[in-house]
């Protein structure tokens, strides 16, 4: 049993180490470069996919926060915890790419388009669940409280895209600058665009097995720190 | 003692004690007052347009920072004495006294509105006292009330306590502010609803959704 377990582990690092590879090779060299924006635009494809990981982080942490509270298993709140760290850290890389792409193309590193305030949001979301866990000592309430916090919290990231959404449609010029414009450029162009969406598809499907990869390293550490705190009470004891 | 009473029960015994001490109502009434001088100044609001610009974000602030002390103080003073085992220890539903804590904090802050409000219309010269102003911010009050008796009480219950309350709050209330600055905006200048239903249905999305769930996980809260 544990011998699978630690098998499961090498396959997914050998399995993430090889997609970003590939990745990197397909994003640097197969996919055609972008008629407008030049190379500037081949950041897209990482900074789709990490943001894809950072709210797909944000909905397994809702899922175990409802699992928590129904079976009060201690490796639920493991999983929520872990995966809003994860969460943070790829909505961060997420807005640092952003950034270094909005610079040239938008002469702005920040503005707050839908997508961007709904990043924001969420990433102080994850921040106060940090904080949060940070300020209780009491293992049961720091899970329970953490669970709760999830669910409410995730609840309000699509009302908060809702507001700014309705925010920037009311300022047309705006909403134009934004992604959902820059989306449609890239995908005009017949067989490039086939090139470029396989491309994304596939940095997102490589960042994907990445965040699970690591979230189970994460998982696994937990484990291994409540096992030590159990043996450092029994030698206590 | 039906389910509704047992809500208005707990929520006569808050405004008992408030009418007793009145340090809530003084604290949170002074403390608007404060943040709209403030604002004055900050703003420079003198200028006509600045003024209709700026004043439905500052009416609301105002009225988030004034809800703030209000929610601290509502779940502290339960936790002081044990007064909030007390209340567990009745045989009420656990989600009556959400109900009448979330009620009890929404009529509070009802309360510092009826002083805000006129306010406004005195130093601002903004046309606030008219019915679908005072219909956002009832809406919004109740939404905010809602979700924030639910983190308050967790707040309450951590290390930094009131500290926490603002950082677990403002981001999941932030739709709800959004919408509702944009409909007090387009309420003030006197537009037609259609054109600014949309805040108010978000807003009124967001009371409905947030309240629910607040509603149904508070137990969570509250279980030892």
């Amino acid at each position: 049993m544990k011998q699978a377990k630690g098998r499961t582990g090498t396959v997914l690092a050998v399995a993430s180490i090889v997609l970003v590879i590939i990745s990197l090779g397909l994003v640097f060299l197969w996919a055609p470069t972008e008629l407008t924006m030049k190379e500037v635009q081949r950041i897209f494809y990482f900074h789709v996919a990490v943001d894809w990981v950072g709210f797909l982080a944000f909905f397994v942490t809702l899922v175990a926060s409802v699992m928590y509270l129904r079976t009060h298993d201690r490796k639920w709140d493991i999983v929520g915890m872990s995966s809003v760290e994860l969460g943070a850290l790829f909505l961060t890389m997420g807005a640092m790419t952003g950034s270094l792409w909005a610079r040239p193309v938008w002469n702005t590193w920040w503005t707050w388009d839908a997508r961007l305030t709904t990043v924001a949001i969420t990433w102080l979301v994850y921040l106060a669940y940090l904080m949060l866990r940070g300020a209780m000592d009491d293992p049961q309430r720091r899970a329970r409280f953490s669970a709760v916090y999830g669910i409410v919290s995730f609840v309000t990231v699509p009302l908060t895209f809702a507001s700014v959404f309705f925010l920037r449609t009311i300022h047309p010029a705006l909403f134009a600058a934004s992604s959902a414009a820059q989306g449609k450029m890239q995908f005009e162009t017949g067989l490039g665009s086939a090139k470029m969406g396989m491309t994304l598809t596939f940095c997102v499907v490589a960042f994907t097995v990445v965040y699970v990869t690591l979230l189970r390293q994460r998982i696994r550490l937990e484990h291994t720190a409540d096992r030590v705190a159990r043996l450092q009470q029994e030698l206590v004891a | 003692m039906n389910y509704l009473n047992k809500v208005a029960a707990i929520i006569a015994k808050d405004v008992a004690a408030e009418l007793r001490t009145r340090e809530m109502l003084s604290s949170m009434g002074v403390f608007s007052i404060l943040v709209i001088i403030v604002f004055n100044f900050a703003l420079e609001l003198t200028e006509r347009n600045i003024i209709e610009t700026a004043t439905p974000g500052a009416l609301w602030v105002t009225i988030i920072f004034a809800g703030m002390l209000g929610l601290n103080r509502s779940l502290s003073v339960e936790l002081d004495k044990g007064c909030l085992d007390g209340l567990l220890l009745t045989p009420v539903d656990r989600s009556a006294i959400f109900l009448g804590k979330a009620l009890g904090n929404a009529l509070f802050m009802l309360a510092v509105e009826v002083v805000v409000l006129p306010l406004f219309v005195v130093f601002f010269n903004v046309p606030f006292v008219q019915p679908w102003v005072i219909l956002v911010v009832v809406l919004g009050t109740f939404g905010f009330a809602g979700v924030g008796t639910l983190l308050s009480s967790m707040a309450v219950n951590t290390r930094a306590r009131e500290v926490m309350l603002p950082i677990l709050l403002f981001p999941v209330a932030m739709p709800e502010l959004i919408a509702a600055v944009k409909a007090t905006s387009g309420a003030m200048m006197g537009l037609p609803v259609s054109e600014w239903r949309q805040w108010l249905n978000l807003l009124i999305v967001f009371d409905v959704i947030l309240v629910t769930v607040s509603f149904m996980v508070f137990e969570y809260v509250v279980e030892e």
